[in-house]
């Protein structure tokens, strides 16, 4: 079906409702208030907007970080062809972080005091520098795109000069704040259950934000793959997966140790329980047993599953860190009210959004193109044949 | 010195003269409708809670070591020498982190207002720095709600507790709760009954030494870190450098 020249398709339509929705909610937001939006209140002042567009959006990003640490630090050349997909997927992230902070902010237009009035024990504080300092790094990591793009090939050596300077600063500003997210809850320890308050949350969330930095880059080439069906080296896929399969191990055993160490009952059934088990289930039992198999780290598709299940499990686990665990403290539960909701929803589709435009129009896949074709001749038998097709925004 | 507020729960009548005394002082509304309100909200800064003709009243505990002001990002609140934990608005971004924060529950926020504040009692700093006692004690008609100094009211707090030991829970509620408060309560029923935190699930740690401790690591971690980092990137591109001469001498050779 066609209107206006527009081919009207399934995802198109979900694209579109979620944005009349989502604007409509944004209408809410800045003319009635927070109150009118969200389900937010004394009781509870950080909602879904904190727990899923910050917290979970920061670390679906950590992608960024991971991959460019791996090739430009480490040398492991075989991820080079993913670079540049994942440094567009960590940029567009942490737009749509301070996107959701401009939301979230009862005074977003007082944004910019972070950098004039400092607060050095301020566990926020040093978030949101780390923060801005490094969607800086990444806008500059991103810029040889568009660079390209427009055939600017000076300012592209600039860049490529300095690169090195600027993964190890995303590096270390990544460590920094991701951590840092987990500092935040230090500071209730009376407030939070002992499932999910732990001294050990900064290691916890650091972790947790390379195993989601591997996650979602085998979560988007695979994806991407068929959406703009091109060829998918199972190489990478490979490379990811076992590392994704290391991860997971080293942060199962140091979240056992941890309750151990807490003499933490997790096996009582309770209300707290079920949401941990269903954590613990998705971020660990499910990728776990599936990456064990050789065959499952070597298939996109079941590396795909694996990597999906880990992604929910770990966003569970910050929605558990966010609001399950203060619900006893409260006395009441907290669910997002559907326009605060819809705002979240049209936060991703935007970053859905975007990613398919700049593939469209900027060289994000074609640096990778000729680097493969002189890899394909090598071994024709590496590069899979483009997936099938899925609907997509990009048609 | 820094002063304090004293409540003696067994000597107030319920009359909340202070509510209204706050109310005025900070220019709140106030009528019997606000006066029935048992919660302490973005327009009413203290409120007189009732149990079986027991009373409690709550306001801001004014920490010795607030978490309010430690969590702030760009420091709208702070502790002031004389006592109180005052709030600058215009710096406010409004993140909410010191209502997370605050192990008493006591910042409120304007969830209806399109320019949000944080509201609570800032223990009328103006008057304190007059010299002048706070707005409710002075309204006090039984002396349940005393203004002074901090020691010379945990003095009295004590011989208190030791001269009516039958009146009293044997507890100062502040004296050293999360390192201490500025407003003390003591009282003859257990204060969890009005929602106060449970004692012993406070502690006597001020909470912001909890992330104090990551805090105070970075300017050790970020310079070591870095080096380390860069200490890898020098190895490795320097084997692959090598690498590429070597293979390079290796093919020159081959030629020969």
């Amino acid at each position: 079906m066609t209107i206006m020249n527009i081919k009207v398709t399934f995802w198109r339509v979900v694209f579109a409702v979620i944005m009349v929705l989502g604007l409509y909610s944004t209408y809410v937001r800045y003319l009635q208030g927070l109150g009118a939006v969200s389900n937010m209140s004394d009781q509870f002042p950080w909602g879904l907007w904190i727990g899923f567009d910050c917290l979970c959006g920061i670390m679906l990003a950590a992608g960024g970080f991971c991959v460019t640490g791996a090739v430009y630090i480490f040398h492991v050349e075989r991820l080079h062809s993913i670079v540049r997909p994942t440094i567009l997927t960590a940029f567009l992230g942490y737009i749509l972080f301070i996107v959701g902070l401009l939301f979230d902010l009862g005074r977003p237009w007082f944004i910019w005091h972070q950098m004039i009035y400092i607060n050095l024990h301020s566990v926020m504080f040093e978030v949101g520098t780390c923060v801005m300092t490094y969607t800086t790094v990444l806008f500059f990591e991103f810029l040889p795109n568009v660079l390209e793009r427009f055939g600017l090939t000076a300012p592209i050596r600039w860049v490529k000069k300095v690169y090195p300077v600027l993964v190890v600063l995303g590096i270390l500003l990544s460590t920094l704040h991701q951590s840092s997210l987990g500092s935040l809850f230090l500071i209730f320890p009376e407030k939070m259950h002992p499932f999910w308050y732990t001294p050990a949350q900064p290691f916890f969330f650091f972790i947790s934000a390379i195993i989601c930095g591997l996650a979602m880059t085998i979560f988007e080439s695979t994806l991407s793959a068929r959406a703009f069906g091109r060829g998918l080296e199972r190489s990478v896929i490979t490379e990811l997966s076992g590392a994704l399969y290391i991860v997971i191990w080293v942060m199962a055993l140091l979240r056992l140790q941890d309750y151990v160490h807490r003499r933490v009952n997790i096996f009582k059934p309770s209300y707290e329980a079920y949401f941990l088990w269903l954590e613990l289930i998705l971020a660990f039992v499910i990728p776990l047993v599936m990456l064990s198999f050789k065959k499952v780290r070597t298939h996109p598709d079941l590396s795909y599953l694996a990597a999906l299940s880990a992604i929910l499990g770990f966003v569970t686990n910050r929605l558990n860190v966010a609001m399950t665990s203060m619900e006893t403290w409260v006395g009441h539960h907290y669910l997002p009210k559907w326009t605060e909701t819809c705002i979240t929803l049209m936060i991703c589709a935007m970053g859905f959004f975007l990613f398919t435009l700049a593939v469209k129009y900027l060289p994000i896949y074609e640096e990778e193109h000729h680097e493969s074709a002189v890899a394909a001749a090598a071994h024709t038998d590496e590069a899979l044949p483009a997936l099938a097709q899925e609907p997509s925004l990009a048609d | 010195m820094s002063k304090a507020i004293l409540y003696d729960a067994t000597m107030c009548i319920g009359c909340k003269q202070c509510e209204g005394a706050c109310a005025q002082q900070n220019k709140l509304p106030y009528d019997d409708k606000v006066a029935a309100e048992a919660v302490q909200s973005e327009h009413k800064y203290t409120v007189v809670l009732s149990q079986n003709d027991k009373f409690m009243r709550r306001l801001c505990q004014h920490c010795e070591h607030p978490a309010c002001a430690s969590v702030c990002p760009v420091g709208a609140l702070h502790k002031t020498a004389a006592g109180p934990v005052v709030y600058d608005v215009w710096k406010c971004i409004g993140c909410r982190y010191c209502m997370m924060a605050c192990a008493f529950s006591v910042p409120k926020y304007e969830w209806g207002s399109l320019n949000p504040r944080v509201r609570k009692c800032i223990m009328c700093p103006d008057r304190v720095a007059e010299g002048k006692q706070t707005a409710c004690a002075e309204a006090c008609p039984t002396g349940a709600t005393k203004f002074g100094d901090r020691d010379a009211l945990v003095e009295e707090a004590k011989q208190r507790l030791h001269d009516n030991p039958g009146n009293y829970l044997p507890q100062i509620y502040g004296l050293n709760e999360v390192g201490g408060t500025n407003v003390l309560l003591i009282s003859s029923v257990p204060f969890e009954q009005f929602g106060l935190p449970k004692l012993e699930r406070l502690g006597d740690t001020p909470l912001p030494e909890y992330t104090g401790r990551v805090m105070n690591l970075m300017p050790d971690f970020i310079p070591l870190w870095a080096l380390i980092l860069g200490g890898v990137y020098w190895v490795s591109n320097r084997r692959k450098e090598v690498a590429e001469v070597e293979a390079e001498e290796r093919a020159m050779r081959g030629v020969k």
